[in-house]
């Protein structure tokens, strides 16, 4: 392409950096040395360097990385490398939150105060970094902000980091080869500071990652948590791991669909889409190749299940997601893995590792004609990129806009080729589904929900953590057991997509039929208590700032619509309503079913839900009332 | 009768079935592939649009066209679905009338629609009350918007809307950018994009409310790979972009849209043909463009085409053509 | 070509084909709107590939650039042609069916193996077998050239041999596959249609056939003489000469145009009698004894064109000319007047139609009221019920064919007339871009960002060498001339070539540098090839 490269110069850091990502380049005609010799008569170029593209967020993070933001020179260097318009590249760039797009010092504290942290200690480490360090870090400094020093580590809000059920959450980024980066929970004022000046991160919140039901002899998706070593192969194969593997390749890749179809599995991300029917349609798609992809792009306020799985029984995920590449015809697995979980990225990269090295990956999987190999693909910072059309056009290099619907992702997804897409959690499924068989599967739970859910306790409760549950479970009895606060107000059911309930419509079982009937949704599995010691208004209006923030601003129903309603909440908060309490709320009625109406994906579709049943069922704002 | 030895023809593609379904009540029959929009515009049925253009890929950015179809959970845009055998569709029931009239009002309170030909019609129809929102929020500073970091934003000022106001942007003599009258619905990048010209002087950047269209690093034009073809301003909804001569006759009050001819003609510079239709306003050519149909440029021009005919306007250069009439 | 003078393919064709060698052209620069629709087709699949000495913005969206030594085309086309030869891909029926002399053309393209063209051309053997394969295997492929092929002293030659690797491939006559010329001027194409050159009658009939002269002496009642006029470079000779003495000039800027610049205008100005029919007091214009100021035939004027597609086009008048200036019909008829002959006043529309009369099998189908519905139509086009042709050459496919079979031809490498030698080391190649036109009477006066003045580029490697920096000056010159312009350091350029416009000719004017070496055949004198000296001269300026 005839781009019109950037004069900026790249340092050899980032050179590096890039080369280290991109290999060396491979002429004078795409970053490199020229050589009369080989770059006078011929250049080569075109489709071939078009394709590409996809390499482009990789590159990108490959500068953040290592230096701490990405330089015009940096992102000039990527530009001539991948041959991607500066303009486009900028564009990428500017839409994921955990790209610098201007200095930064080397060391950036994340600091979490979304709904999770905020009332749960912190309020108190924010307080704290403002007065070491000053304000958090909310503009690029050519507005109107503040100048960074590359050697004085500063700060930012973050949303939710996934550590709720050890919040506060901090996660530590320092650039550098190689970069560090930490996700610390449980963080005290104390901790914050010695971060902020200078010192250096302790291990990770999950490098031993446990359940509050360890050990219990009924878990199924958890069973391996905190008792087998997730880092070892051996360990795994020792605890049964592989045996789904195997088979799978004896029943065939119809005899698999067949299995899960009879499980009624379902997906856990959200939809609830008969997993069966969704692998038959890729399998019987004639366009190739197939992609699969495992979602693990776990944003959702509130939710840690898939961290937890990732960390804990990182083989697996990759076991899993084998079977189902052999049931659908997929040769090429992406992993699309949150920015956040540095450590489930290294356990999910040495699952696969050692899994190649032991033929369990790669070319003739078990002997057999079947090849299928596994590639993580980092998010940088966006919410919408668990939306799986958004996540599409983030692995292929774009920014992340969800698609229009249909065509759906098992006709044209990723590249615009056939692509399953699945939730971790319902990957997970798939192991006992093969294992013991469909109907075995479809025994647990109720009728219309087989099987067992994740669910992210968090808040009030004495034991948060990640709990399995059969379907059908009582939302009264799963708060009992992790020892939910007597002061128990509401419960966040679902995420920041899903419902507040008050504590008094807590009975009612934990189904997709259950919660339909109920009026709610299990969404990510997020039950997050909140008590009298915390503010619910200042939560609706984080979830309300989530969405304003996380909108990829694509439909202006969204992009729009979420400010509106942001700004109506504010208002009655502050008692500054335009005509009243009872107008705000028809405004926020209108704004809300616009919302969910004419939105491109389920980002704008459910910005609305927490909100209206925090005024409706938990009857908030009435302060405003005139 | 002779033969030929292959077919040399132009491969001819399987006819398209018929499919039949249903809009506001009526039958209609159309073409395997054909979307909603186009079948209501078959049968004389309005639906507003904004982002939609028929030589630009459908981005379904603006959902000003949505329709009702029936058994969907939420709305389709008309722009880009596609008709289905037996689809029920409404295109005014009360869902779709609501979720416009919200469209709408989120832009006329949120951007600068003064411009946007048609606009004051559109509101008035859906009974659109953008000051409902709260009063404009004053201009952003220039380069605020640009600064914004994704993911993160200022607390609302419960006094005011949050708008997308921000100076005008004149940073060439071809053209000029303002942003504040910018609805995002695509178009500019599009067509500068993959879409025609190719050249990809401008994304989108940022996200959420701060998502923008934007050269890399927000450079002016002049130092971006902006190549002045001006196929941008061609298919700008609102006025956002415009080119300077309209730019200034508009601020000096002598731009006369009454006044105006247009006529189509051939460019004078390279051979490939290009309709130019030229807009003329008092023997002076104020603004060129091409025909969207034409299958040519399909609306595209390069800069000559656009901006190269100083050359014939009534003043001193073409005076001098009769220094030595013979 | 065969026959017809124009490129035998629609633009809509280049978005379907699989592979288009786009040769010796820059259109990403000089024909922005085509090349639109040849992205079309490279989004749709079409490998293209594009063969220049400069690896220009065009190139840049090539899946291969073939930057070939310049003038070796020859070398570049008859290489591939023994290799689809040998490799057994030339298509076999359609050479049985429909060319002539495939057998004298195999054993010309004989010594041209891939080491030799190699040699030759400077690009490696493989790229250039790869290239053949993949056009000879191609379902449809099409090739496509600007100037880079025809402003060569052999320039008729590297036409003919683009023409035959198409005939050999069976690349030709068929949706999607031909051989297309783009034109550099609006009106190239009509002026040839309408009988503009010197050696055809309109619509492309041969003035040298009785049947045709007969037939034009009929409707004119005039006798036409049955020899071949003459092209500008033949009339430049005879005005040397002395055989020319009086010349009519309209709408042509020869002076600033035209290679060896200085030598034109001493011509013009000795000439007895110069009239110069023009929109401006160009640079020929100031030289002439008479001028005639005209008025823009695109805006103040009606008519038709002709463009790169044969697609026939109305131009209309939207605007009143200057005071003064003439309608270009009303000068011809007045001066037909003056000269005795009573033309009446025709319109443009009742010229046309006589154009439509003397060459019905061409145009008898293109009335004005369809041009106008149907948004121009593609020539031949013999009747009102025709929609005109989107390609050309179906016939030849036929069996038995229709008319006269597609001869190949004998061409041979020959290499520009002027080399570099150690007085004038580095190669000058000449062409246009994107902001600017010709010699920028029509551009220069117009506010775009991106003019920014002539310049000499070169490359990097060259930049160091001669130890100048970007704006800074150097005096370029050649056997003919010199001029001093700021350089530019680009890199689509290799060491030892140079690249100069010819938009800027009362700053620099680059045309008295070129070399006026031309192509008998036709007319075109070789622009792209001329060996320069450089020195960098101390005093810089602000060039970007």
């Amino acid at each position: 392409m005839d781009i019109r490269l950037l004069q900026a110069v790249p340092s050899d850091t980032e050179r590096a950096a890039v080369d280290a990502v991109l290999g060396a380049p491979a002429s004078g005609w795409d970053g490199g040395v020229r050589v009369n010799a080989r770059d006078s008569h011929l250049a080569y170029g075109g489709r071939a360097m078009r394709e590409r593209r996809h390499e482009l967020v990789p590159a990108l993070q490959a500068l953040q990385a290592r230096v701490g933001w990405i330089s015009e020179g940096g992102l000039g260097y990527v530009c001539e490398r991948l041959q991607v318009p500066p303009a486009e590249a900028w564009g990428v760039a500017t839409f994921y939150a955990l790209l610098a797009t201007s200095p930064r010092p080397r060391r950036m504290l994340h600091v979490c105060d979304d709904v999770g942290c905020r009332d749960n200690g912190g309020r108190e480490v924010e307080a704290a970094l403002v007065a070491a360090g000053g304000p958090a870090v909310a503009h690029e400094p050519s507005g109107t902000h503040m100048q960074l020093d590359a050697n004085t580590p500063a700060w930012m809000h973050s949303p939710c980091l996934g550590l709720c059920d050890q919040a506060p959450a901090v996660l530590v980024t320092d650039a550098g080869d190689p970069a560090v980066e930490r996700l610390i929970g449980r963080v005290t004022a104390d901790v914050a500071r010695a971060l902020l000046a200078g010192a250096a991160p302790g291990a990770d919140a999950l490098a031993n990652t446990v359940v509050p039901q360890v050990g219990d002899p009924s878990l199924v998706l958890l069973q391996r948590v905190g008792v087998v070593d997730p880092t070892s192969l051996t360990a795994y194969r020792n605890a049964g791991g592989y045996a789904a593997l195997g088979r799978a390749l004896q029943l065939g890749a119809e005899g698999v669909i067949a299995e899960v179809t009879a499980s009624r599995l379902v997906g856990r991300g959200g939809a609830a889409f008969p997993t069966g029917r969704k692998w038959e349609a890729v399998r019987t798609q004639r366009a190739t190749p197939h992609y699969l992809i495992c979602n693990a792009d776990e944003s959702e306020p509130g939710t840690f299940k898939d961290r937890v799985l990732l960390t804990g029984d990182p083989f697996a995920i990759v076991e899993a997601m084998t079977i189902a590449a052999f049931a659908t015809g997929c040769e090429h697995g992406f992993v699309y893995l949150r920015a956040e979980y540095p450590l489930a990225n290294e356990r999910l990269q040495g699952a696969i590792t050692q899994a190649r090295a032991a033929g369990l990956l790669g070319e003739n999987i078990l002997g057999q004609p079947f090849r299928f190999d596994i590639e993580i693909r980092r998010g940088a910072g966006a919410y919408i990129c668990g939306e799986e059309t958004a996540l599409f056009e983030s692995i292929e290099g774009k920014r992340g806009e969800p698609r229009s619907k249909p065509p759906f992702p098992v006709q044209s997804g990723v590249f615009g080729k056939p692509t399953l897409v699945n939730n971790v959690e319902t990957l997970a499924n798939v192991l006992p589904i093969v294992l013991h068989g469909g109907a075995a599967f479809a025994a647990i739970g109720t009728t219309q929900s087989t099987g067992t859910r994740l669910f992210c306790l968090s808040g009030a409760v004495e034991r948060p953590g990640v709990y399995e549950a059969p379907f059908g479970t009582s939302l009264k009895a799963l708060l009992k057991t992790a020892g939910a606060s007597p002061r128990m107000r509401a419960v966040l059911l679902g995420g920041a997509a899903g419902t507040f309930l008050p504590a008094a419509d807590t009975d009612f079982p934990l189904s997709l039929e259950g919660a339909r009937a109920a009026e709610t949704t299990l969404g990510s599995g997020v039950v997050m208590v909140f008590d009298d010691s915390q503010d619910l208004e200042a939560a609706v209006l984080r979830i309300a700032a989530f969405f304003r923030d996380e909108s990829c601003g694509q439909c202006v129903p969204c992009r729009v619509g979420t400010v509106r309603q942001e700004e109506a909440l504010h208002r009655l908060a502050r008692g500054k309503t335009r005509g009243g309490a009872e107008a705000e709320f028809a405004l926020l009625e209108e704004i809300g079913v616009a919302m969910r109406d004419a939105s491109i994906c389920g980002l704008g579709q459910t910005a609305y839900a927490a909100v209206e049943s925090a005024v409706k069922r938990l009857q908030l704002f009435q302060g405003g009332a005139v | 009768m002779t033969t030929t030895l292959i077919s040399i023809e132009r491969p001819t593609r399987a006819p398209k079935k018929p499919l039949a379904f249903t809009i506001d009540g009526r039958a209609v029959t159309v073409e395997e592939g054909t979307t909603i929009l186009a079948a209501c515009r078959t049968i004389g049925i309005e639906i507003p649009t904004l982002c939609f253009l028929e030589t630009l890929r459908p981005v379904n950015a603006c959902r000003l066209c949505v329709v009702e179809v029936e058994g969907a959970r939420v709305l389709a845009p008309s722009c880009s679905r596609t008709a289905e055998a037996g689809m029920v569709v409404y295109t005014k029931s009360a869902r779709v009338i609501h979720a416009r009239r919200l469209v709408l009002e989120f832009l006329a309170s949120s951007v600068d629609l003064s411009t946007t030909p048609g606009m004051a019609e559109l509101l008035a129809e859906y009974d659109c009350k953008p000051e409902r929102y709260g009063p404009p929020k004053p201009h952003a500073l220039a380069g605020e918007r640009d600064a914004a970091i994704a993911g993160h934003h200022a607390a609302p000022d419960p006094d005011f809307a949050a708008t997308v106001g921000q100076p005008v942007m004149v940073d060439n003599d071809l053209y000029v950018r303002d942003y504040a009258k910018c609805v995002l619905c695509y178009k500019c990048v599009e067509a500068c994009g993959a879409d025609h010209q190719n050249s990809f002087a401008i994304a989108v950047a940022g996200r959420g409310f701060n998502a923008r269209i934007s050269t890399e690093m927000a450079v002016p034009l002049p130092d971006s790979a902006c190549v002045y073809c001006g196929n941008c301003i061609a298919v700008c909804p609102t006025g956002a972009l415009m080119a300077k001569p309209e730019f200034d006759m508009r601020a000096a009050g002598s731009w006369n849209i009454e006044a105006q001819t247009t006529t189509d003609t051939i460019c004078p510079y390279c051979g490939v043909g290009c309709t130019l239709s030229l807009h003329v306003q008092d023997n002076t050519i104020v603004k060129a463009t091409s025909p969207l149909e034409n299958s040519i440029t399909l609306g595209n021009l390069c800069v000559k085409g656009r901006f190269g005919w100083q050359y014939v306007q009534p003043g001193p250069s073409a005076d001098s053509a009769t220094t030595r009439d013979g | 070509m065969f026959g017809a003078g124009g490129g035998t393919n629609s633009y809509a064709e280049v978005e379907e084909t699989d592979v288009v060698f786009l040769w010796g052209s820059n259109a990403r620069a000089a024909h922005p709107i085509w090349f639109h629709h040849l992205l079309k087709g490279v989004r749709n699949g079409t490998r293209l590939y594009v063969m220049d000495p400069r690896r220009t913005d065009s190139a840049k969206w090539a899946d291969v650039w073939m930057g070939l030594n310049v003038g070796s085309d020859v070398a570049l086309s008859n290489t591939m042609a023994r290799e689809i030869i040998h490799a057994g891909l030339a298509h076999a029926a359609f050479i049985a069916n429909g060319t002539t002399g495939f057998d004298v053309y195999r054993a010309a393209v004989e010594p041209y193996t891939l080491d030799v063209g190699e040699q030759l051309t400077g690009i490696p053997a493989a790229a250039i077998r790869e290239a053949a394969h993949t056009f000879a295997t191609a379902d449809k492929a099409m090739i496509c050239w600007t100037l880079g092929i025809t402003e060569h002293h052999n320039a008729v030659d590297n036409v003919l041999s683009l023409i035959n690797l198409c005939l050999l491939t069976g690349h030709v006559g068929r949706w999607a596959c031909g051989c297309n010329p783009l034109r550099g001027q609006n009106n190239v194409q009509g002026g040839g249609d309408m009988g503009a050159i010197p050696n055809r009658l309109p619509g492309f009939q041969d003035i040298l056939d009785p049947a045709v002269r007969a037939a034009f002496e009929r409707h004119w009642g005039v006798p036409i003489q049955p020899t071949y006029g003459k092209n500008l470079t033949e009339m430049l000779h005879a005005m040397e000469h002395g055989k020319i003495t009086a010349l009519l000039c309209a709408g042509e800027n020869p002076v600033q145009s035209d290679a060896d610049g200085n030598k034109v205008a001493r011509l013009l100005g000795g000439l007895d009698h110069l009239v110069v029919q023009e929109i401006f007091l160009t640079k020929t214009a100031q030289l002439a004894h008479v001028v005639l100021p005209a008025t823009a035939s695109w805006c103040e004027a009606d008519g038709t064109v002709t463009n790169s597609e044969r697609r026939v086009q109305r131009v209309r008048k939207a605007k009143e000319p200057p005071a003064g200036a003439r309608d270009e019909l009303w000068i011809l008829a007045e001066l037909a007047r003056r000269l005795g002959t009573d033309l009446g006043n025709p319109t443009a529309e009742e010229l046309w139609n006589e154009f439509r009369t003397v060459a019905p099998a061409f145009a008898g189908g293109m009335s004005y009221a369809r041009l106008e519905s149907l948004g121009g139509i593609q020539w031949p086009c013999p009747d009102e019920s025709h929609a005109g042709e989107t390609f050309l050459h179906g016939r030849l496919w036929e069996t038995p064919v229709r008319g006269r079979p597609a001869p190949f031809s004998v061409v041979e490498h020959a290499g520009p007339a002027e080399q570099p030698d150690a007085a004038y080391p580095f190669l000058l190649t000449t062409g246009r871009r994107l902001e600017s036109y010709n010699t920028g009477v029509q551009t220069g006066g117009y506010a775009s960002p991106l003019h920014y003045g002539e310049t000499v580029d070169m490359s990097p490697e060259d930049a160091v060498m001669l130890g100048c920096a970007d704006g800074d000056l150097a005096r370029v010159s050649s056997r003919r001339g010199e001029v001093t312009a700021p350089v530019r350091i680009d890199r689509a350029l290799r060491a030892g070539l140079v690249f100069m416009t010819f938009h800027f000719p009362d700053s620099v004017d680059t045309n008295v540098l070129t070399n006026d070496q031309y192509d008998p055949k036709s007319g075109t004198a070789e622009f792209k090839a001329c060996a320069v000296r450089i020195e960098a001269l101390v005093a810089s300026v602000g060039a970007r």
